[in-house]
């Protein structure tokens, strides 16, 4: 079969042709690299070999993903492999040992491909905040790929990865999907172990699929959810995830926060977005109002607790045991310097947001009260999926923007976050899947709108199979990002 | 809303050397984002419970059987300054 | 004019925790091993690394508050405590805050406020150029002890004393060595004692400024640290200053208090709760499992012996801080109903620990048993041998273990139980001292010491003191 056939192919496409011997493991890899090879989108931070790839891979794996490979977001723990989170402060560190999500992977026969760029330990949504320089929108390389997870969202909707490896603390994983036309997927917080990720806020970040189509993100995520010996926060999804088949959404409900969505919307892609909600109903899906009261707040809770949580997890930077040292003239100024040169500005704004909402006289105004919010955005959810199976919201409010558009002000890069948020708070799982195009406000040509549904904490399949539905009626056409 | 002084402070706390650009820009920027989430202070949270997991799992524990340890070598491979099997570091500041 | 002042003591106490393995991963824990072979991605801090509670540490601490009748939190969370040091990979120990596994308790008359779980520091080996220690401007860190569970358990400020401190500290490590969990030896730091000492106006209930004891090793030293700092403290206010909050070490070797200068204002720890981990919800079963697994602790002992078994005091309190000393003891009463428990304490704790040191020997692997100074007790009081002669057959049983019985015949130690024989050396042994004689019969009741001693040696220390002494005196008249 020719290559570009088996790369137009998704993860699962590829699955069965190296299962029905139609290409050999190797045939495929060999083919992927080439690709990885002529990446122009600064979407891998490092590249595999052929050698590398299947390091520690049981290439005798009897799975349903056997020799289909992968590519991994810089924030996940490789042996032996370059993991820098995009930052300079971890410029070199091999670590000693693998993510579980990783080693799962591996023993799953799943070669890998190389390592993402993202924004700096993971905190962003564009990937300017990267210290090896932004990853590309392949849709139109002015504009970025979101973030954090941009690396992998570029490449996967570039054609350089059949599927990623991403992850999500505030709609890490869905907004960059949603910027690149592609399907990402938060799951319910403990349903992959994140032993072995590097922590940003760690009662926020999860581990998920960045992927072509629903099937593709159901079937990596059958192979990393799971309880972890190493993760005592991780649960699984009880009885696991089959691939989804449904064909309508009849007796669905669906749920409209119109007081969550506002006047912050571009107007091209609300008009997408009320498109979507008539292809619910045509599907057989109701849609209804619901309200969030205090998912407007989400942001604020948001931006109190993870960078709270960030700067007690980036304190171990501290140029003793890995990483750089910037200093040795005394132990104040190697911390100092070490970190001051080895942190991007985001991360010194979000650490010293953190510590500051920790610092003694502020705990119980900022985090003390962010954490209760936190609780009542729990309740809003907790009474909104009784009236409905399914939340609905666009995922971003904007389509992708041009390089350096969002970077002046901090503040207007964190209203990128106001429909995932809320969904992180409450742990709950929420997928993004492409839904149209739209024009820039600032004009442009059209870029992807991504349409975020979310679902009861541990309701993953019931989220994919209406997900999946729903996707086969949009038809969404992925073939202008590709790269040539 | 945040002067340099807590600027500073903050920053001492966190190990951070900033600049003195740094230092003027964090003052605008923290100031701006703490502005914003300062309308969490116009909720009603009287009575409500604070969320630190929102896993609802108890006594996760782990058997007092010992795992292999890593090789020293291993240990040492990343560390800036090992030596004599140990990873070295700068004294404290002398008294000035 | 000077108003009386007196000390108020609140001890903090950590305890290392003798599990297999860390609190937080499966390393095992480190005794003078190699620098960093005890170390994993986890407890160097890796990023992306995860704790996992040890299990054992939670029954540990379980068994540590239901011995100091604390209250258990139905459910108690762990908390970051953010700090930068190399001894501490993360920049923060995990340790629990203001929701801890156990609460308000007591061990004899001093109450305990708390008890919580908590990680061990690195060790760091400060080294100059040359290796000394002097001038260093380095230091190296060896994460072998980094991760070591530990107990912290802080009292009340209910102590009042150098002396008091000494009495109850030894109280507290002896009652926690009877339960298992710990070596609780202060030398090689698996227990570690700091003291806050403040003093206040007698009869105050308000608190005085307090200062921090740090890095002393021995009971004996902070029974003599406490007590320079409070005469410090004393005689600060007597003439008119104030005492500063600080840290101090004790010199034992020259007596004097240092402060220990911390370059940063107090610390700022930025406590959260630690969202890696989540609660610790203590069963019934594990309460239970607890209680039940509790060894009658050195206390309960002490009182046991002293109000049923009549045994004095000071003995009672040495047998129940030594378990296997106290097995011993009740082995011998086991053996003979007939001996007095008080007799039988006064044996074991006194001339039998006495003669084992002498000649260098453990209790665990003596020769003697029980049984056999059961005997040997027993021909005591049954007045078969004399107290004295008794020593000498203890010393042949520390030796051989040989049969008490089979001893003195051998040796000819039966006492002289027929008092004809016994009148007769009596009436000898006036006779050939009639200078010490002379003077007991005028008055000098003390001279009859140098004949009962050579009635003694005439009969090899055969008689019995009491009934030659009785003799004499009659011979003599009084």
């Amino acid at each position: 079969m020719s290559d570009t056939d088996l790369i137009a192919a998704t993860a699962a496409g590829t699955a069965a042709l190296i299962r029905d011997r139609q290409v050999s493991p190797e045939e495929c890899l060999e083919a992927w690299l080439e690709r990885t090879a002529a990446d122009d989108l600064n979407g891998y931070l490092w590249r595999a070999d052929g050698e590398s790839a299947t390091n520690g891979v049981d290439g005798k794996a009897d799975s349903p993903v056997a020799g289909v490979p992968v590519a991994i977001k810089d924030i996940f723990c490789t042996a032996g492999v370059p993991t820098t989170a995009a930052s300079k402060i971890l410029e070199g560190y091999r670590p000693p040992y693998s993510a579980t999500a990783v080693r799962k992977l591996a023993d799953a026969g799943m070669p890998m491909l190389g390592k993402t760029n993202m924004d700096e330990f993971a905190m962003g949504s564009s990937n300017e905040n990267s210290a090896y320089g932004p990853a590309l929108n392949p849709w139109d390389r002015s504009r970025v790929p979101g973030g954090s997870s941009g690396g992998s969202a570029a490449v996967v909707a570039g054609g350089l990865a059949p599927w990623a490896l991403g992850t999500d603390t505030g709609g890490s994983i869905r907004q960059p999907a949603a910027l690149c036309g592609i399907v990402g997927l938060k799951p319910t917080y403990g349903s992959i172990s994140r032993y072995g990720m590097i922590a940003f806020a760690s009662s926020l970040d999860q581990c998920g699929p960045l992927t072509q189509d629903v099937t593709d993100a159901a079937l990596l995520l059958s192979q990393l959810q799971g309880r972890d010996e190493m993760d005592s926060t991780s649960t699984g999804i009880e009885g696991g995830v089959a691939l989804p088949s449904a064909e309508d959404l009849t007796g669905m409900r669906f749920g409209i926060p119109s007081d969550l969505i506002g006047e912050g919307v571009d107007p091209g892609v609300k008009a997408v977005f009320d498109r979507t909600v008539a292809r619910i109903e045509e599907l057989g899906g109701t849609v209804s109002e619901i309200v969030l009261p205090h998912a407007g707040h989400g942001i604020s809770a948001y931006y109190v607790l993870a960078p709270a949580e960030a700067s007690t997890n980036l304190s171990r930077y501290d140029g003793v045991r890995y990483g750089i040292r910037d200093s040795n003239a005394d132990l104040t100024s190697m911390y100092e310097v070490t970190r001051g040169d080895g942190f991007g500005p985001e991360v010194k704004r979000r650490i010293m947001l953190g510590t500051y909402a920790l610092s003694s006289g502020y705990y119980d105004a900022y985090y003390g009260r962010a954490q209760r919010v936190r609780t009542m955005i729990v309740r809003d959810f907790d009474a909104a999926f009784v009236d409905v199976d399914f939340v609905i919201t666009p995922t971003s409010p904007s389509v992708a923007f041009g390089l350096g558009e969002k970077t002046t002000d901090p503040l207007t890069m964190y209203l990128n976050d106001l429909f995932t948020v809320p969904m992180s708070l409450a742990g709950i799982p929420a997928i993004s899947i492409p839904a149209g195009m739209a024009a820039p406000e600032g004009g442009g040509s059209e870029m992807p709108v991504g349409f975020q549904i979310a679902a009861p904490a541990f309701g993953e399949q019931k989220l994919l199979e209406a997900s999946f539905a729903l996707e086969k009626a949009i038809n969404f056409d992925p073939s202008g990002g590709r790269v040539r | 809303m945040i002067e340099r002084e807590q600027v500073l402070h903050v920053a001492k706390l966190s190990r951070l050397r900033l600049d003195e650009d740094e230092v003027s820009r964090l003052e605008g920027e923290l100031s701006s984002i703490l502005e914003h989430v300062d309308r969490l202070a116009e909720i009603d949270i009287e009575g409500v419970e604070p969320t630190s997991h929102v896993v609802p799992l108890e006594n996760v524990l782990r058997d007092d059987v010992p795992r292999p340890s890593l090789d020293r070598d291993l240990a040492l491979s990343q560390a800036p300054d090992p030596h004599d099997g140990a990873f070295r570091v700068p004294s404290p500041q002398a008294e000035g | 004019m000077s108003q009386e002042l007196e000390a108020v003591i609140g001890l903090e106490i950590h305890v290392q925790l003798a599990t297999e393995t860390k609190m937080f991963c499966g390393c095992r824990l480190s005794f003078g091993d190699e620098p960093n072979t005890h170390t994993c991605p986890v407890c160097l801090a890796h990023p992306g690394t995860l704790p996992v509670p040890n299990r054992k540490a939670i029954e540990y601490a379980l068994l540590i508050a239901a011995a100091l009748e604390c209250e258990v939190a139905p459910r108690s969370i762990f908390h970051r405590k953010n700090y930068f040091y190399p001894d501490s990979p993360k920049a923060y120990q995990i340790s629990q805050y203001d929701i801890p596994i156990a609460g308000a308790g007591k061990l004899g008359d001093v109450r305990i406020h708390r008890a919580h779980l908590e990680e061990d520091a690195a060790k760091m080996i400060h080294v100059g150029e040359s290796g000394r220690i002097q001038g260093s401007n380095a230091s190296l860190v060896d994460f072998n002890r980094g991760g070591t569970p530990l107990v912290e358990i802080v009292t009340e400020p209910d102590l009042t004393s150098g002396a008091q401190v000494r009495e109850w500290g030894q109280l507290l490590r002896a009652t926690i060595k009877q339960l298992g969990v710990s070596d609780v030896n202060m030398e090689e730091g698996s227990l570690r004692c700091d003291a806050n000492v403040s003093v206040r106006p007698v009869g105050s209930k308000e608190l005085g400024t307090k200062t921090e004891m740090k890095n002393m090793n021995s009971f004996r030293f902070i029974e003599r640290g406490i007590e320079a700092e409070v005469t410090r403290q004393k005689e600060l206010i007597a003439s008119g200053g104030k005492v500063v909050q600080e840290t101090l070490h004790f010199d034992p070797s020259t007596g004097e208090l240092h402060s220990l200068r911390s370059k940063e204002e107090a610390h700022d720890y930025r406590y959260l709760p630690e969202p890696d981990l989540v609660a610790i919800a203590p069963s019934a079963e594990m309460l239970v499992a607890a209680r039940d697994a509790l060894p009658e602790l050195p206390a309960a002992r002490a009182a046991r012996y002293r109000d049923e078994l009549g045994v004095q005091e000071s003995a009672a309190l040495l047998l129940s801080f030594e378990t296997d000393w106290a097995a011993f003891f009740e082995g011998v009463i086991s053996e003979d109903d007939s001996i007095e428990p008080r007799v039988a304490a006064n044996w074991v704790t006194g001339e039998f620990s006495a003669e084992l040191r002498k000649q260098d020997q453990a209790l665990e692997s003596s020769k003697v048993t029980p049984a056999s100074l059961a005997n040997l007790v027993g021909l005591v009081s049954s007045k078969r041998v004399s107290h004295s002669s008794a020593k000498t057959v203890l010393e042949s049983m520390v030796a051989d273990g040989a049969d008490p019985l089979v001893i003195v015949e051998e040796q000819g130690l039966e006492q002289i139980s027929d008092s004809g024989e016994l009148e007769t050396i009596v009436k000898a042994a006036i006779e050939n001292n009639p200078k010490p004689a002379e003077q007991v019969r005028s008055g000098n009741e003390k001279a009859i010491g140098a004949l009962v001693g050579a009635v003694m040696k005439e009969t090899k220390g055969r008689a019995d003191g009491g009934e030659v002494t009785r003799l004499l005196r009659e011979h003599l008249g009084l």
